[in-house]
């Protein structure tokens, strides 16, 4: 349903109760008002006939000759509807009929002594006023009827509600139109939205709008900031992402051709040797952009579990044992406290913690040592995970670029994808944690995270944790 | 012929110095922009083969440099990136020829012989003297109606003479022009050479000058190319 609609069925549903109980209320008023009136008109009337009795001005014989001659041709006549509204019956006290006005009912029109009565004559409703003269031993009786008074309130309802029935469609039309004129921004917004592709990110046209629609505009051109950005950021990464892999792949067909083509066998063997090098740097290549992706994608989960960090570091040690082994590094572990995480995906950290080992076996030189510590910080709130590497460290004007996706260092050597930084990083973002690089003292790089956890949930960790060197 | 290559990625850059010799290119080969200009500084360098982004900078950059320096060094830049206005900022960025990685290698070998023999001032691939019509992209000779192949240490010192016919090479250039050889270079080496290319062109082909180096014997009358 358009909002259109829905505010003009608000609209009209709500003046049409008001009006409704505005009717009710003045017929309530107006009923007793009129009834009001008319019993003080019967009771004076009454009053009147008995006056004019005890005064003798009238004789009751002639009066009764009088008042049946009355009504058809008297000349007091305000208005035809209200003619022959009044009827009078006088009655003696013992009971006979003393004369009647025209028009009153032949049955008696009250059995009361006196005072306001209704009663039912002749199948009609009749409000009867009885005046007693105990004196004259009359009883003057003075009565409408109901049907007048219906009819009378009934008009004047009516001459209130049909006016305003006659305005109610123009009423109508007017809110209706109102409605439209009102909606107007709205509906620029929605057509301007409607026209354009969807593929066009480029933000609204910044026009004067009402203040309600104005934060509408906004969060929309502020929405498609944000989805041009992030659809530019994943354009760049894979068009990096190709490009990054055609150099290993150049290296791949290179080193092919050179064994095709060498003459001996020890030239062979050494080309197949870097084939494999070469496949296991792409492996790792797409394995980060794999983790990468997973990530980037990753929304937050609504559940935040808690989840003790020791296991991961130790599942992360012993997953890379083997790659220590080979390089020459002696990997070492010391996680002495052990923290607990509050987030949706630990698994992330064990994704970070690997990446920032790998570049520490990497490069640290054959012989060296690489240590994985862990403890709390800030009396308990954070866990600092540190890995520190004998390297040559990151020169310090690199130390800001190498988070950067496909960024590699001076030293690296092209070893790298330029990618394990920026995957750190991008998990310490998840984690709302924060990673850090510094020139380790006596040399080499000292990677450190820092991660909120749960408080009191420091306690001693798993046994050392030791991956060495073959001897 | 003696390349640069600069290029990060180990394992191409291996394979390229490796592959280049078959083709009978001696190259040194270095990782970043900053030893790549320390080697060009040292000189010695027939063309280069330079990959467009280093870990320390760009090729590009690394060739504006070279090229306000005046020098006419032929190169071929070698790169992830190469749609076409990618190609066109290489070429008009002062390379001499662009390949999109990855290449062929026999490409990539003809590339460059291609863009040495003109800067040589030569088109046509072949270089002729004194009866020997020799076919680089093929490491063979033909003299007196018979072919000759080259190892590719012989063809490079054959190569560095028939360069320019009539100068003195010493010993010490033509070892330059070998020195990459992952077997290194030996005293003897370049005595060797010579002395197998003379058993396949004949004594006289060579000429030794005392105490300076060898030369290509000037051209008999009837056979000048």
């Amino acid at each position: 349903m358009s909002i259109r609609l829905r505010l003009f069925l608000i609209l009209v549903l709500a003046t049409g109760a008001v009006w409704a109980s505005a009717v009710v209320w003045t017929r309530a008023r107006t009923e007793a008002h009129v009834e009001r009136v008319l019993d003080a008109r019967l009771s004076e009337a009454a009053r009147m006939v008995v006056s004019l009795i005890a005064d003798n001005s009238i004789d009751l014989g002639a009066a009764a000759g009088v008042m049946e001659g009355a009504g058809t041709e008297t000349a007091f006549a305000p208005a035809a509807d209200y003619e022959h509204r009044l009827s009078c019956q006088i009655w003696s006290v013992e009971g006979g009929l003393l004369g009647q006005s025209e028009g009153a009912p032949d049955g008696r029109l009250s059995s009361n002594s006196s005072g306001f009565s209704t009663s039912d004559v002749d199948g009609q409703a009749w409000r009867v006023y009885t005046a007693e003269d105990p004196d004259l031993g009359i009883r003057v009786m003075v009565a409408d009827t109901r049907a007048m008074r219906e009819n009378l309130v009934g008009s004047i309802i009516t001459a209130l509600v049909l006016p305003a029935g006659l305005v109610l469609p123009a009423l109508l039309g007017l809110i209706w139109i109102s409605l439209g004129r009102g909606l107007a921004p709205l509906d620029r917004v929605a057509r301007v939205l409607s026209n354009r592709s969807a593929s066009d990110l480029t933000p609204l046209p910044d026009e004067p709008a009402a203040s309600e629609v104005r934060p509408l505009i906004e969060g929309l051109n502020g929405l498609m900031t944000r989805v041009a950005s992030a659809r530019e950021s994943e354009r760049t990464f894979t068009a990096f992402a190709a490009h990054e892999l055609k150099t290993p792949l150049s290296g791949l067909k290179t080193q092919a051709q050179v064994a095709a083509m060498s003459p001996d066998p020890a030239t062979k063997d050494r080309a197949l040797a870097q084939i494999q090098k070469a496949v296991d740097r792409t492996d790792r290549m797409v394995r980060q952009l794999l983790d990468m992706a997973a990530i980037e994608a990753e929304v937050a989960e609504a559940g935040e579990h808690p989840a003790s960090i020791a296991p991961l570091l130790a599942d992360v040690m012993e997953d890379l044992a083997s790659l220590a082994r080979v390089k020459g590094v002696a990997l070492h572990a010391d996680l002495k406290e052990s923290c607990v995480l509050q987030c949706s995906r630990p698994l992330l950290l064990g994704t970070a913690v690997r990446n920032l080992l790998e570049n520490a076996l990497a490069a640290g030189p054959q012989g060296s040592e690489v240590t994985l510590t862990m403890h709390a910080v800030e009396e308990g709130r954070s866990c600092a995970i540190r890995v520190r590497d004998h390297g040559s460290g990151i020169p310090l004007d690199e130390l800001a670029l190498v988070t950067r996706r496909f960024v590699r260092g001076r030293q690296a050597e092209g070893a790298g994808s330029g990618l394990g930084l920026a995957i750190v990083d991008l998990a310490m973002e998840r984690l709302r944690g924060r990673l850090s690089l510094t020139r380790a003292e006596g040399g080499g790089l000292l990677a450190e995270l820092v991660l909120p956890c749960l408080s009191g949930h420091v306690g001693p960790a798993v046994p050392d944790l030791q991956a060495s060197p073959a001897k | 012929m003696r390349i640069l290559i600069i290029e990060d990625d180990d394992v191409l850059r291996d394979g390229l110095v490796v592959g280049l010799s078959f083709a009978g290119f001696t190259s040194e080969a270095v990782a970043t922009r900053v030893e790549g200009e320390a080697a060009l500084e040292a000189g010695g360098f027939s063309g280069m083969v330079l990959d467009l982004m280093l870990p320390d900078g760009s090729g590009l950059d690394l060739l504006a440099r070279l090229r306000s320096r005046g020098s006419t060094l032929p190169v071929l830049m070698l790169t992830a990136r190469d749609r076409p206005h990618e190609r066109v900022a290489g070429l008009d960025g002062g390379a001499d020829d662009y390949l999109g990685k990855p290449f062929d290698l026999e490409e990539l070998a003809a590339r460059l012989r291609a863009i040495l023999r003109r800067a040589e001032g030569r088109a046509d691939g072949r270089i002729a003297w004194n009866g020997l019509v020799l076919d680089p992209a093929k490491m063979k000779g033909e003299i007196a109606g018979e072919v000759q192949t080259f190892s590719p240490k012989e063809f490079a010192i054959l190569r560095a003479l028939i360069e320019r016919p009539g100068a003195v090479l010493g010993k010490s250039a033509l070892e330059e022009r070998l020195y990459g050889w992952e077997d290194g270079v030996e005293s003897n080496t370049v005595e060797v050479h010579v002395h197998r290319l003379r058993s396949k062109l004949g004594a006289s082909f060579i000429e030794t000058v005392r105490g300076a180096g060898y030369r290509l014997a000037p051209p008999t009358a009837k056979e000048t190319a």
